[in-house]
């Protein structure tokens, strides 16, 4: 467990002081250390107040082990959103349990029918999304239409709700390859104030996640803070801590992060949240991030808007959601449900594709194969 | 030039193999395909719809021209490279494969234990095998007597550009092996391509050098000189390297007017 083996607790405490005296000799000393490797140090001082002197060279050195590491390539994929029934009470979230919206749960030959849109768009690598409520998205509902989508997606992942060891096995059997599952934020207080209720309000059993993730033997494990919750600096260096210690001890599984910055969502008032990010920050936290970690997979959703997704695929992005819609049945025409959160770049795919090459990189839509992982 | 790469049977005149991915497009890709005077080129099984003749990367490689040569890069065990092999000789009827068994997403090393038991399986089913190894000299043999067309070692990690870090153990695979040396991996300059075929390796692979250059068509040029350079040095013989005598003996000086 992450807790005991890197000793979160005892050591986060110290992180806003630590924060405070770094010195620009220290991010001076932190950029020369060799790109892409780890040190609880090194990110330290590159998410510290005194390294945003030194964005733009960290955002030159990001680029640079990027375009090494990755080439000049841009990987797109969509989200499928399919239920907003939830029995969860998250205060940032749209689709929480007390929010008065209607709810939808698409079934089955309609998710199917959804995808068939995303394909059509080019996709070939998906993610399915949905809240917490096994009553209308179960496991078998999960494995059944992952077994309907293998023929057109070269690659499924999930972001949903957490679930136990052998039940990501018979997902990972059934064809998906991916979980996604933020921490939303690793400050134990934050998290029961923003998680009062539901299982998910249970922090150290979601910490303990990607763990079972890993041991189901999933290919991709994406983690995230949502951010805003708290301050950003110590969220990241939480993330890097989880990242890492995930990675020594699940040396098969490939761990990506992502950034999701809290946006409007229904009944939550943004202005509430005393920690929002600025573009500045975010900047800050990618590049820092790509430094230390050289093959980690960076993913950049639509709650970003364009003009800044433009930029920051030069600053270590490696992956990009296009054309997304949150809401479930959101792809169909006439379908207006409740959004989890409002997108902010409404371009289509081939916007989004034909940008990428403007900036001189390619769109990749298949990087990864059905034939991986189960026989046809 | 009657000085030719022989795998399994066919001749090549070029010994520099190139890869597919990193490229900012598929025209700068095949731009810098042409460049590089390369007869073989590699592809990521995937990267590519093998299925759909008309897949962007696909499409860009000319199938008369060169030998497309597929690759099982991400294959986690034997098992699965197996079963990607067969896909794609099915969808192509290309039978020759590059095996690459990765099971670590990070540094993207081959596993030799899983390498080695696709190999036996793959060659037994009629493939030409190619596979990439750690340059491991006792692999190299074990792959040899399984049948292999050729062995595969990396000079460094994928991808890092660091030349050849393993060249003691690549100098001894050179010299125990009875099929081509391919020296695939880490090559990050044309000056790493011409030391490897200097020490007598038969062949190159070189993909992120090319790709992940400002100019990648003049740097494939770079790399087409490179090992050209490089093997026509090995033909002729390079002089014994020795340090410069000394001008006195300060040892054995004293003998001398004994």
């Amino acid at each position: 467990m992450i807790i005991t083996e890197k000793g979160l607790d005892q050591h986060t405490q110290h992180w806003p002081s630590r924060l405070d005296n770094v010195t620009a000799g220290d991010v001076e000393r932190a950029l020369s250390r060799p790109a892409g490797t780890y040190s609880l140090e090194k990110l330290l001082a590159l998410v510290s107040p005194a390294a945003e002197e030194y964005l733009e060279e960290m955002a030159q050195q990001a680029r640079q082990l990027t375009i090494q590491r990755f080439g000049r390539t841009i990987r797109l994929y969509a989200p499928l959103y399919l239920s907003s029934y939830c029995i969860n009470s998250c205060r940032y979230c749209g689709f929480n349990k007390d929010s008065k919206s209607e709810r939808k749960r698409l079934t089955i030959d309609q998710a199917a029918a959804e995808a068939e849109i995303i394909a059509g768009e080019g996709f070939r690598d998906i993610l399915l999304v949905t809240s917490e409520d096994k009553e209308h998205v179960g496991v078998d509902y999960l494995a059944e239409l992952a077994g309907r989508l293998r023929g057109s997606f070269s690659s499924i992942s999930i972001e949903v709700y957490q679930m136990s060891e052998s039940e990501y096995a018979k997902l990972f059997a059934a064809g998906i390859e991916g979980v996604t599952l933020y921490q939303e934020t690793y400050d134990r207080p934050a998290y029961d104030y923003y998680h009062p209720a539901g299982p998910k309000s249970d922090y150290e059993n979601r910490l303990a996640g990607p763990d079972s993730i890993a041991a189901a033997g999933m290919r991709e494990i994406g983690l995230g803070a949502l951010l805003g919750l708290t301050d950003w600096c110590i969220e990241t260096l939480a993330l890097a801590e989880h990242a890492h210690y995930l990675m020594k001890r699940y040396w098969q599984s490939h761990v990506s992060f992502s950034f999701p910055r809290l946006r409007p969502a229904r009944d939550v008032e943004r202005s509430s949240f005393k920690h929002l990010l600025t573009d500045k920050n975010l900047a800050q936290m990618i590049t820092a991030l790509r430094l230390c970690f050289a093959d980690a997979g960076l993913v950049l959703s639509t709650r970003e808007g364009a003009d800044l997704r433009n930029h920051l695929i030069n600053l270590g992005i490696t992956r990009l959601s296009a054309g997304s819609k949150t809401n479930p049945g959101g792809y169909s025409a006439g379908c207006d449900s409740t959004e989890q959160f409002a997108v902010d770049d409404n371009r289509s795919p081939a916007q989004v594709a034909a940008m990428i090459r403007e900036q001189g990189f390619e769109p990749v839509w298949k990087d990864w194969d059905s034939a991986f992982g189960i026989d046809h | 030039m009657t000085d030719k790469l022989v795998i399994a049977d066919r001749e090549f005149q070029s010994r520099l193999l190139v890869g597919t991915g990193k490229f900012a497009s598929c025209e700068i890709m095949a731009e810098a395909i042409e460049k590089s005077g390369t007869e073989v080129v590699t592809v990521a099984l995937r990267r590519v719809d093998i299925e759909n003749e008309n897949d962007d990367m696909l499409a860009a490689i000319d199938r008369d021209k060169y030998l497309l040569l597929p690759n099982t890069s991400g294959a986690r065990d034997a098992e699965e490279a197996v079963r990607l092999s067969k896909l794609a000789r099915a969808a192509t009827g290309i039978n020759w494969v590059k095996l690459e068994v990765t099971p670590d997403p990070y540094y993207l090393l081959p596993d030799p234990v899983e390498t080695l038991k696709a190999a036996e399986i793959l060659v037994q089913d009629g493939f030409v095998v190619l596979p990439y190894i750690n340059a491991d000299p006792i692999l190299a043999k074990k792959l040899e007597d399984a049948g292999t067309a050729t062995v595969m070692p990396l000079a460094s990690p994928i991808g890092s550009n660091q030349g050849l870090q393993t060249r003691a153990a690549l100098e001894i695979i050179i010299e125990q092996a009875n099929v081509p040396v391919v020296v695939d991996a880490g090559l990050g300059l044309p000056s790493h391509a011409a030391e490897a075929m200097e020490i007598g390796a038969d062949a190159v692979l070189v993909n992120t050098a090319i790709a992940a250059a400002a100019d990648p068509a003049e740097m494939a040029v770079a790399f087409k000189l490179a090992v050209e350079a490089g093997r026509t040095a090995r033909l002729s013989g390079p002089g014994a390297v020795s340090r410069r005598a000394s001008a006195s003996s300060p040892l054995t000086g004293f003998l001398r007017n004994k």
